[in-house]
């Protein structure tokens, strides 16, 4: 039935899931701009506190979706201090409430991984007198196939997430609706089929990117090993 | 110097996000009950009203509770819900400028067909209330403060059963919306509350049925009001009440009457 719905290409299911896509990858892609060098900045220096920050940090990957929506929409909220941006009900929301849910899951793991490397590495870096931001960026480079999988780790916690997005977005039809919006709403229907029908869609989805992912990692790694 | 790179790209991002904001198009945002949305009221309503007016109508469905809460943090133009006195509530307090009655249908309560509680054909509400106390038979309430959960307080009220003690034995307060709800119900084999509209429309009906209905008690009143733009500056008083204007008129009622699931009407329009 999933592949029927995909076959027939409706297009308000297309709508839907081109919304989350683009609501998902964009909370990605956001995440790991801020993610990936804090996670690296964390990883190669030293500073009091710092073991407080890593708990911090890996506690905050287990934030539920629902307060980080409530927090966002008190936020945005007309009557919140954010207000005035008509921000609340907007595909934007839904991009701010996914960045908060998985930045903190890309700097987390981020950081084990170079942190792993660092201390491989910090003899040679040392002995050659690397300066800092060329540090960053080689853990950064070489750490790159290992840093997709903590990408699609991400990309899995927000493509698959209701609890925000329900709260910032409203699941407004052609606006905000997203797949995991759209299977709640169906399930409230008490269609179940067709909610569980989208739930297969939606795992294609993600089946899809990861696949994608898979083929330019070895694409990559071909090109760089030979 | 590493700190004022994380900031350098911190304001990036701000930036970025704030150029995002987009140009506001000619349209409003409805917080409403689920009720209506859910039996696909809106998707009959809202192109008539756009072709007419040229107003995008957005709907926030939440329930009654929540829809009220949400106006009054002004996020929302208009208010389409079910629960009159605390709508009344909401214009008394300032942040709703009038209600209007605007349509109405009935609640009725559903159960499994074996009817351990014999209420099936128990004309009175408070009568077959009292029966699922006494026979301890499930009963799945909403508990969230919705329109349906301040109506099913006040039938159990005036039947004079207190359900609370019972929460967690045979009165299940499932905190959740409509449909969730039924879907609980229909689980456990429960009775429940719910307004006519989402139960025709309700697909996981399993072997359950209507069992009581008609009762005067079981009346459901839909009202819809403008958010106050004294209280909120930002709501679009002119298109708000453009839609509200037009719900009221007599295109707009006769609309509303023409919505119909398996060939029932499911709203009856009373706007006086």
């Amino acid at each position: 039935m999933a592949f029927g719905l995909l076959a027939t290409a409706d297009a308000d299911l297309m709508e839907i899931i081109g919304l989350s896509l683009r609501v998902s990858l964009t909370a990605l892609l956001i995440s790991c701009l801020i993610g990936l060098p804090l996670g690296a900045l964390v990883a190669t220096c030293r500073f009091r506190g710092r073991s407080a920050l890593l708990v911090l940090m890996n506690a905050l990957m287990g934030l539920p979706p629902v307060v980080v929506g409530l927090i966002v929409y008190l936020y945005l909220s007309r009557s919140g201090p954010l207000g005035w941006m008509q921000l609340l009900y907007t595909p934007t929301a839904m991009i701010i409430a996914q960045t908060i849910l998985i930045t903190p899951i890309i700097a987390a793991l981020s950081r084990q991984i170079l942190e792993d490397m660092h201390e491989e590495y910090s003899e040679q870096f040392r002995s050659m007198n690397v300066p800092w931001r060329a540090e960053i960026a080689a853990l950064l480079w070489d750490g790159r196939f290992s840093l997709m999988t903590v990408a699609l780790a991400g990309f899995g916690r927000s493509i698959a997430e209701v609890g925000a997005v329900i709260i910032v977005g409203g699941n407004i039809d052609h606006l905000t609706r997203v797949m995991t919006t759209a299977i709640a709403l169906e399930t409230s229907k008490g269609d179940l089929p067709l909610a569980l029908a989208l739930g297969l869609v939606l795992l294609v989805i993600a089946l899809a990117v990861n696949a994608l992912a898979f083929v330019m990692r070895q694409a990559a790694s071909k090109f760089a090993y030979g | 110097m590493r700190l004022n790179v994380a900031c350098m790209f911190a304001g990036l991002i701000f930036s970025g996000l704030t150029l995002t904001v987009q140009a506001q198009e000619k349209s409003i945002f409805i917080q409403s009950t689920t009720s209506t949305a859910n039996s696909g009221l809106y998707d009959h309503l809202l192109p008539k009203f756009e072709a007419a007016s040229g107003i995008k109508a957005h709907v926030v469905a939440v329930g009654t509770g929540q829809a009220i809460r949400n106006a009054r943090n002004c996020d929302g133009d208009v208010l389409l819900v079910h629960a009159k006195a605390a709508e009344e509530a909401f214009v008394a307090s300032g942040y709703g400028v009038k209600r209007f009655d605007l349509m109405y249908n009935d609640f009725v309560i559903v159960g499994p067909q074996a009817d351990p509680a014999k209420i099936s054909g128990v004309a009175e509400v408070g009568t077959a209330l009292k029966q699922i106390a006494d026979s301890g038979a499930p009963f799945a309430s909403r508990g969230d403060d919705s329109g349906t959960h301040k109506k099913e307080l006040a039938l159990w009220k005036a039947a004079g059963i207190d359900p609370e003690p019972a929460s967690g034995s045979w009165y299940r307060a499932t905190g959740s919306g409509m449909g969730a709800t039924l879907n609980v119900a229909v689980g456990m084999g429960a009775y429940a509350l719910t307004d006519r509209a989402t139960w025709l429309n309700f697909k996981n009906k399993s072997d359950f049925k209507i069992l009581t209905e008609g009762d005067a008690a079981l009346f459901n009143q839909y009202g819809v009001m403008l958010v106050n733009p004294a209280k909120c500056p930002d709501v679009k008083a002119e298109h708000g009440q453009a839609f509200i204007d037009w719900l009221l008129s007599p295109a707009g009622q006769s609309h509303i009457a023409g919505h119909t699931v398996g060939g029932q009407q499911l709203f009856f329009p009373n706007a006086k």
